[in-house]
């Protein structure tokens, strides 16, 4: 602070530090608070707001668990709430796409951090890049195309023999949003193993080569656990962001598939119902940190080595 | 179980780089031989390509007879030690050891008893389960040396490994170094640049300049008798007249110089061409009187005290810097700076020697 003050003066520190506090309150903190405090009131005529049925509980939590429906999981049939099913499908595919991501973004990473002439990897940055000017919302609709009925991948593919009928990707379970998901944050799997590989010392990969390792065990045992805390920032990232994702899921989504992200949107909007929508929101956000908390653990990742 | 090496006509191209040129030597199983050449005369070079990190441009590599062209460095009979040793950080000190042993699907076990074998061998016992990061530069150094004997190899390879020490512990595991390869009996192969160190542990020395191997021989020939001038003033020091060399005579040749005629020792293979006389300063003694041969009057500059010897600084009336060294003994008088005297060098241990071997 002293620091800052000396630097820039009073003027300049005073409206920076205004600025900061503007944007973490009244952009973060306040919407927050406000939709956390509107999650335990009930849903009421306008006239009954503030009045005697206005009262906290965690009813908008529980309702969650209402309307059963059938379901199987490895063959064996059981009955479970609507939205559960959702959220456990939400969590289950996010999985997925953070696996897919980290088996795109692993060998590309060490590819760009440890193989390719450093004077090319600018280039490929750059290349990587260049997607992710374009809007989401485009990028999604692209993707809609692409795997369209008479769109451009059927016609390769049947161009080149491998499939006699059009694939109704779109209407394929979750496949279109699994594959818009993976497009959109794949990027953010690839930058931080890319940056946690390129500050392995290649003396270390050469030393192991020297001693008479094989290729997967130099990987196994050198790369991947140096690359840890960098592949476990990616995962986070990709989990949440794809867990949280409203977009991708509502433009490729078949008539199957259903995100948690859009049981919320349907509170919002068509049931006009914000205290049971925020209550999902927290209820996503919690489940969402206690899982990726729960998988840390298990990985044997700590919170700082992702900080780095 | 060790190895002898020969490099045959070996050379290695960076694009239009050479950096190393027609590389011929042969390395004995069990003998300790170092390169020594000053950064960037392709010793590094030499050392990957024998490990297999790098394939000669031309030549053939062998290693115990065998053409070692297409093998990997996992294939290769050598371990190497990095410069800056690459032990893996993550992995307990037992780990890194017997890593070599554990890609070779050796059992749990046998690993951990090897190990701790190796930890005895390197005088560090009781490490076993600490990390990198817990132990000095010396105890990381040891713990290199250890993982690349796990291995058995018949060649160790080690590249300056020495470089990062402080003075007092690099003496020691210089000595270090040597008991453990008279003790394994395996090839060690040695880079540096540093004189001290390749003079003192290796059995021959191979002096390398720009690619090319200079100078080939065991530590006292590479200091007494050096075969050119790079070679000369690379190991030690010494005072250089430039002149032109006439007629020899049961090997001792005339050189005219600006301070005279002199006479030396011309090098057997540097007939004919342009030669420059060095001397060592140990070998050149200041007195008050002109000696009868190889004799300049010079006036004494500065006056250095060293230790073990006294560094006298002289300058000839034609303005060349000569130096003598003046051993220690408590007999020898120091001369004063300013006094006027006579240098003076015999014959027989000054030569005439040629500039580097280069290309072109």
């Amino acid at each position: 602070m002293q620091d800052l003050l000396r630097r820039y003066g009073p003027g300049l520190t005073g409206l920076i530090c205004l600025l900061v506090a503007f944007w973490l309150v009244m952009l973060v903190i306040v919407p927050n608070v406000t939709l956390f405090e509107q999650s335990f009131r009930p849903y009421l005529p306008v006239v009954d707001i503030g009045g005697p049925k206005d009262t906290y509980s965690f009813r908008n939590y529980l309702k969650v668990l209402d309307g059963a429906t059938e379901t199987s999981l490895f063959g064996i049939a059981f009955s479970v709430p609507v939205h559960v099913k959702t959220f456990f499908q939400t969590i289950w595919y996010s999985m997925v796409v953070t696996v897919v991501c980290f088996a795109l973004a692993y060998p590309l990473a060490y590819y760009m951090a440890k193989v390719v002439r450093p004077r090319t990897v600018p280039t490929l940055l750059l290349l990587l890049f260049v997607p992710l000017w374009v809007s989401e919302v485009l990028r999604a609709f692209a993707w809609w195309i692409i795997l369209a009925f008479k769109g451009p991948l059927n016609v390769l593919l049947q161009g080149l023999g491998l499939i006699e009928d059009p694939i109704r990707w779109t209407n394929m379970g979750y496949t279109g949003v699994m594959v818009g998901l993976v497009y959109t944050y794949v990027l953010f799997m690839i930058f931080p193993i890319y940056n946690a590989v390129s500050s392995l010392d290649t003396n270390q990969i050469e030393a192991a080569d020297d001693l008479g390792a094989s290729w997967w065990r130099i990987h196994w045992r050198i790369v991947l656990p140096h690359a840890k805390p960098g592949i476990a920032s990616g995962a986070v990232m990709v989990f949440m962001l794809s867990a949280g994702s409203l977009l991708v899921p509502s433009i490729l989504g078949s008539t199957t598939s259903q995100w948690f992200t859009q049981t919320i949107d349907q509170w919002f909007k068509d049931a006009l119902d914000w205290n049971t929508a925020s209550a999902y929101a927290f209820l996503l956000l919690l489940l969402c940190t206690v899982f990726v908390s729960v998988a840390m653990k298990v990985f044997k990742v700590k919170l700082s080595d992702i900080a780095k | 179980m060790s190895a002898g090496i020969d490099l045959e006509g070996v050379c290695c191209d960076f694009g239009s780089f050479r950096a190393v040129d027609n590389a011929n030597v042969s390395i004995r199983p069990g003998e300790f031989f170092s390169f020594l050449g000053p950064s960037g005369c392709g010793k590094t070079t030499i050392l990957r390509m024998i490990s297999g990190f790098i394939d000669p441009t031309q030549g053939a590599i062998k290693i115990g007879g065998k053409d070692m062209k297409g093998q990997r460095p996992n294939q290769r009979p050598t371990a190497l030690i990095f410069q800056n040793l690459a032990l893996f950080p993550l992995m307990p000190i037992w780990e890194n050891i017997s890593f070599g042993l554990e890609v070779r699907g050796v059992d749990k076990a046998t690993r951990r008893k090897k190990a701790e074998d190796l930890l005895k061998l390197v005088d560090l016992p009781g490490a076993a389960d600490k990390m990198v990061s817990q132990l000095s530069g010396g105890q990381k150094q040891r713990v290199a040396i250890a993982r690349a004997l796990a291995v058995e190899p018949a060649v160790m390879l080690l590249d300056e490994p020495l470089s990062a020490l402080d003075l007092k512990l690099r003496q020691h595991m210089r000595a270090e170094l040597r008991a453990i390869q008279k003790r394994t009996g395996v090839t060690f192969i040695y880079i540096t640049h540093d004189q001290g160190e390749a003079l003192a542990m290796s059995d021959r020395v191979g002096v390398m300049s720009q690619g090319r191997i200079q100078q080939v021989a065991d530590p006292r020939d590479i200091y007494n008798n050096p075969v050119n001038g790079f070679v000369a003033s690379f190991v030690g020091e010494n005072n250089i007249f430039e002149g032109t060399a006439g007629a020899a005579s049961e090997g001792l040749a005339r050189f005219d110089t600006a301070h005279g005629a002199f006479r030396a020792r011309l090098a057997p293979d540097a007939a004919g061409k342009p030669v420059k006389l060095y001397v060592r300063p140990e070998h050149t003694v200041l007195t008050a009187t002109a000696a009868s041969e190889n004799s300049v009057p010079v006036t004494v500059s500065e006056v250095s005290f060293e230790g073990a010897f006294i560094s006298v600084h002289s300058v000839s009336d034609h303005g060349q810097t000569i130096t003598a060294e003046i051993r220690n003994d408590g007999s020898a008088t120091v001369p004063q700076v300013g006094s006027k005297l006579h240098a003076s060098f015999e014959a027989a241990r000054a030569a005439l020697l040629p500039d580097a071997n280069v290309r072109g």
